[in-house]
């Protein structure tokens, strides 16, 4: 059980202020294993965002959140952790790549600038000049052609792609154990974006980095994915290997999500019902599939 | 020609333009406020031949159109005049009482920007917990209150009760200091004169707080507010997410796109201490441009109006230029142009 990456359990999340308590997670559990890429599919609202923030720590530090459920990165537990040790974490062990990698970018800082202070969360005496010929080896890795002129860019002076490959190169430089991919991408042209993902897909089995892959793409799940756990409103209601998954979708909230792509073929958009009694059909796990049991 | 070097040529054509029209207005609204300044500056004894003598001598009998005229032309060779409150060169006055005012704006500016926007950062950071409403209570009290007010608190404070400032003048009488630049900061350093700096120092210190409190408080909650507008930004949460350190992203990757949208605000609040400085001036008796603004108010000295007017409208027109300048500089997307 040691190549688990991350292993969640039973995690429960609500928001509770002075006048209202609002349930966002029903207790979810799921792993990730080392060098496997999983993919969390859902509607927007449904909870997938918020778990992978959640993993990263940084939703622990608000201060109308309220957690359970355990979360171990590395067989470590989040929450007993101190904020310093989650801290840790995050840029090192855990990155994320984001939708919109151009405003994810700040417009007012080089690119070399701001590799420079990713590459300080390993190597916090790294030099410019050192940190420099390093960000210019992994633009190389994510195909950028002229690196140099890359890295003396802003994020406006490139376009979206070239953004795109840069927070890939970024989130990759460290060689995290966990990369948090949220809804990557889907600021961008489909073109665009499937070169990118090709070029994570690439990266990530370069370095055997486990990802989770946070998307409601159900096509860009099936290429990237190698196990898929379907979310509806906060709870998991199906858990299959992306074939199997995909060949057999058991769960109805999971059909009526397929049968809400629009195909190419024409045949105007699908009719899918906004909610249905039997989306909160138990939790239907595929065969062979389970999650671990507690580590140690 | 470099777009830097357009931009700041049409910025200086546009000023020119801005002081060529506040020069018609001021000089109109001058002239017509009644009293008669020549009958003030006389005084009661003087008979009318002397008044009427005097008058066609400044061509106040003349029509309003040609007088401008007059004066258009002596503002071109440099001349502003003769103030018939000091029977000097307006000129000359206002480069001896200047370099006063300036020395205080430039002190409170300092001080403005030195605690204000330290105190937006800290709130923005640690914004709805103790320090940010710590900030937020303070900044109040300094903006709900006028400078003059802040300066009589000051006085009675740090200059009376706990007399450790002291309470009026630029510096003590004991130091005979030459004027060089007309900065006595400066003017005490090329005399070679630390004690006499000092002094000065402490002169300016009290004046300066009281002039720069209200800029203080609306600096600090620009920069809280813009700040937490920032913070919510996709860049923001990046930095986060890759544990760049919390000091860092505020003082560098979340003030920097903060302060462009400011600056023009904190500009203009410097230069709206000009005004301030009327009457924590009078407060303190600080021998600086303001005083003599009221008193060639009081007696309605023409040219002395005139061309304080001037100095003012031309010091708030360079502090745009400025800071043009400034967030040209600060912003990449102007300094580049870019795509989106």
């Amino acid at each position: 059980m040691d190549d688990l990456t991350l292993r969640i359990r039973d995690l429960n999340l609500r928001f509770k202020s002075l006048f209202s308590d609002t349930a966002v997670l029903h207790g979810i559990s799921l792993h990730i294993r080392r060098g496997e890429r999983v993919a969390l599919v859902g509607e927007s609202g449904s909870g997938k965002s918020v778990t992978a923030r959640i993993v990263l720590g940084t939703l622990q530090e608000l201060k109308t959140s309220r957690i359970s459920g355990t979360v171990e990165v590395m067989g470590r537990d989040l929450k007993k952790m101190t904020e310093k040790e989650r801290y840790a974490l995050r840029g090192r062990d855990i990155s994320m790549i984001f939708q919109d990698p151009t405003s994810s970018l700040n417009p007012v800082f080089r690119i070399a600038e701001l590799f420079h202070e990713v590459l300080k969360r390993r190597d916090p005496g790294i030099s410019a000049a050192a940190a420099r010929a390093r960000a210019a080896q992994m633009l190389a890795q994510v195909s950028i052609h002229e690196p140099e002129r890359a890295l003396d860019s802003y994020a406006f002076q490139l376009s979206g792609g070239m953004n795109q490959r840069i927070m890939i190169a970024m989130a990759l430089a460290n060689e995290p154990a966990l990369l948090l991919a949220d809804e990557p991408g889907t600021a961008l042209d489909v073109t665009v974006q499937a070169q990118t993902l090709e070029l994570m897909r690439e990266m990530v089995e370069r370095n055997a980095t486990s990802v989770l892959f946070i998307s409601h793409n159900l096509g860009v799940v099936r290429e990237f994915a190698d196990r898929v756990y379907v979310i509806y409103k906060g709870r998991i209601v199906e858990h299959g290997t992306t074939e199997a998954l995909f060949a057999d979708p058991r769960h109805p909230y999971t059909r009526a999500l397929m049968a809400a792509v629009p195909r190419l073929t024409g045949g105007g958009i699908p009719d899918v019902p906004e909610v249905s009694e039997s989306f909160f059909d138990p939790m239907i796990t595929h065969e062979g599939l389970r999650e671990p049991e507690p580590t140690r | 020609m470099p777009p830097a070097l357009r931009a700041v040529l049409g910025k200086l054509i546009t000023t020119l333009i801005v002081l060529f029209g506040v020069s018609i207005l001021i000089f109109c609204i001058a002239r017509i406020i009644p009293g008669d300044p020549v009958r003030i500056a006389l005084g009661p004894n003087a008979s009318q031949d002397m008044v009427d003598a005097l008058r066609a001598q400044m061509h106040l009998d003349a029509p309003l159109v040609t007088q401008y005229v007059y004066f258009l032309r002596d503002v071109l060779h440099g001349d502003f005049g003769m103030s018939l409150y000091s029977k000097r060169p307006v000129i000359a006055d206002i480069a001896q009482f200047l370099p006063a005012t300036l020395e205080l704006m430039i002190v409170a500016g300092i001080i403005m920007v030195g605690v204000g926007l330290p105190m937006g950062i800290l709130a923005a950071r640690t914004r709805d917990r103790w320090p940010d409403h710590l900030v937020r209570v303070i900044t109040l009290l300094g903006v709900s209150a006028p400078g003059f007010v802040w300066a009589v608190v000051l006085m009675l404070i740090f200059a009376y009760f706990v007399p450790i400032f002291p309470i009026a003048g630029r510096i003590s009488n004991s130091f005979q200091i030459p004027q060089v630049t007309g900065f006595m900061l400066v003017d005490t350093l090329l005399a070679g004169n630390l004690a006499a700096f000092a002094d000065a120092f402490r002169h300016i210190i009290l004046p300066a707080c009281a002039l720069a409190v209200t800029g203080i408080g609306q600096s600090a909650r620009l920069t809280r507010a813009n700040m937490v507008e920032t913070y919510r930004k996709p860049y923001a949460e990046m930095a986060q997410s890759y544990g760049f350190p919390a000091g860092r992203i505020a003082r560098r990757y979340v003030f920097k796109p903060s302060l462009i949208p400011s600056l023009t605000v904190i500009g203009l609040d410097f230069a709206s201490m000009l005004g301030g400085a009327f009457l924590v001036e009078s407060v303190f008796a600080w021998p600086g441009l303001s005083r003599y603004g009221v008193n060639v108010i009081l007696v309605k000295d023409l040219n002395g109006i005139v061309g304080t007017v001037l100095v003012i409208a031309a010091t708030f027109l360079i502090m745009n230029i400025i800071v043009d300048l400034l967030v040209w500089w600060l912003n990449p997307r102007f300094r580049l142009g870019g795509r989106s």
